[in-house]
């Protein structure tokens, strides 16, 4: 009985970490597993955002004036702000990871709070921003207004009928078009602020865990696939800022 | 003890590049290149992007396999794109402008 059990430790089966479980040899293939299905996730998130993107880039090109006219009248200081607190926060994750990796308990539970006071600093900018589309008249819909700055004057010097009428065609389109602009605008941005609110609420559990000593340099994945999603989540706002703020400015 | 720890310097350097980047793109926003104002946009963005897959989610550092599995994810969403545009490309050459409206 005796040299059976010691038998058996021999094997190596007696000192297994607790977080090991059994369908996986050791603790490197497991990580390995998580890995790959983390990033198998994303990339279903990367196409899913890239339907979007193929969207506003179709109808960029089809309504070049109208979404030049759009984008210009986001106020851009908002959104560079947000580009810095949300890259800011990616550092912060990533130094969450490592501090997990490297025993630092205290250290780990510190960045992931850092983390997620930057993801609500965003999304208190984003609703500041919200609030000024609503102000504007800028949300698609019944109360969608698009007034031009050089709308009245143009109106003014329309010497006959038909320049009149072309011009009211034209107000017409930039009224619809614009209001595609804001409807992808608001998609967009919803579905990434959608993604950040999820992932502070993956990493209030993460935290949680982290303080409660679960994780050490022998398994951090749990924290490790948080931030995987999290600089997705970065990432996808890393091709939003220029598309909806940046391009064709001068 | 198993997956590679980068150097604080490492995360620092790339946050760093990062801002650099941001700035740069805003100032380019600002410069008239025509039709390139996209594709500057567009590269700018790709090459932060690249810098977070790499360093921040430590794909450089990882097996073959999650890099395979990184790239396939990206070349169908190229594909996604380049179809398509060529298909929206080429209808219109077939429904000229003029029959639409």
């Amino acid at each position: 009985m005796h040299a059976d059990a010691h038998g058996h430790a021999g094997h190596g089966h007696g000192a297994q970490h607790p977080a090991l479980q059994h369908q996986f040899e050791t603790m490197g293939q497991q990580k390995e597993a998580a890995v790959l299905g983390m990033w198998a996730f994303l990339l279903t998130e990367v196409l899913f955002f890239g339907g979007l993107f193929m969207a506003y880039m179709l109808y960029r090109i089809w309504y070049p004036d109208a979404f030049v006219a759009a984008s210009t009248s986001i106020d851009l200081k908002w959104g560079a702000l947000n580009t810095v607190v949300l890259i800011g926060s990616s550092l912060t994750m990533a130094l969450a990871v490592r501090a997990a990796q490297t025993n630092q308990r205290k250290a780990t539970v510190n960045w992931l709070i850092l983390t997620m006071v930057l993801g609500t600093v965003f999304l208190g900018v984003k609703v500041i921003e919200y609030a000024d589309k609503f102000e504007h008249h800028h949300v698609p819909g019944p109360n969608f207004v698009w007034a031009e700055p050089g709308h009245e004057a143009a109106g003014a010097d329309a010497g006959t009928a038909s320049d009149h009428a072309v011009s009211a065609q034209e107000a017409a389109n930039l009224q619809n078009h614009t209001q595609i602009f804001f409807s992808l605008y608001f998609t967009m941005t919803g579905l990434h602020a959608l993604h950040m609110i999820i992932g502070i609420g993956i990493m209030l559990v993460i935290t949680w865990q982290a303080y409660s000593g679960r994780f050490s340099s022998e398994y951090y994945t749990p924290v490790e696939m948080t931030g995987l999603y999290w600089h997705f989540v970065d990432i996808v706002w890393i091709y939003l800022f220029p598309l909806l703020y940046l391009i064709d400015r001068s | 003890m198993f997956g590679h720890v980068s150097p604080l310097k490492v995360y620092i350097g790339i946050f760093a590049a990062l801002m650099v980047l941001t700035v740069v793109t805003i100032l380019v926003a600002y410069v008239d290149l025509g039709e390139m104002n996209k594709v500057v946009a567009m590269g700018i963005a790709s090459f932060k992007a690249t810098l977070v897959v790499l360093y921040f989610m430590h794909v450089k550092y990882s097996s073959r396999l999650t890099k395979l599995i990184v790239v396939s994810g990206f070349f169908f969403l190229a594909i996604l794109l380049t179809l398509t545009m060529a298909d929206y490309g080429s209808r219109q050459w077939v429904n000229p402008p003029a029959i639409l409206q």
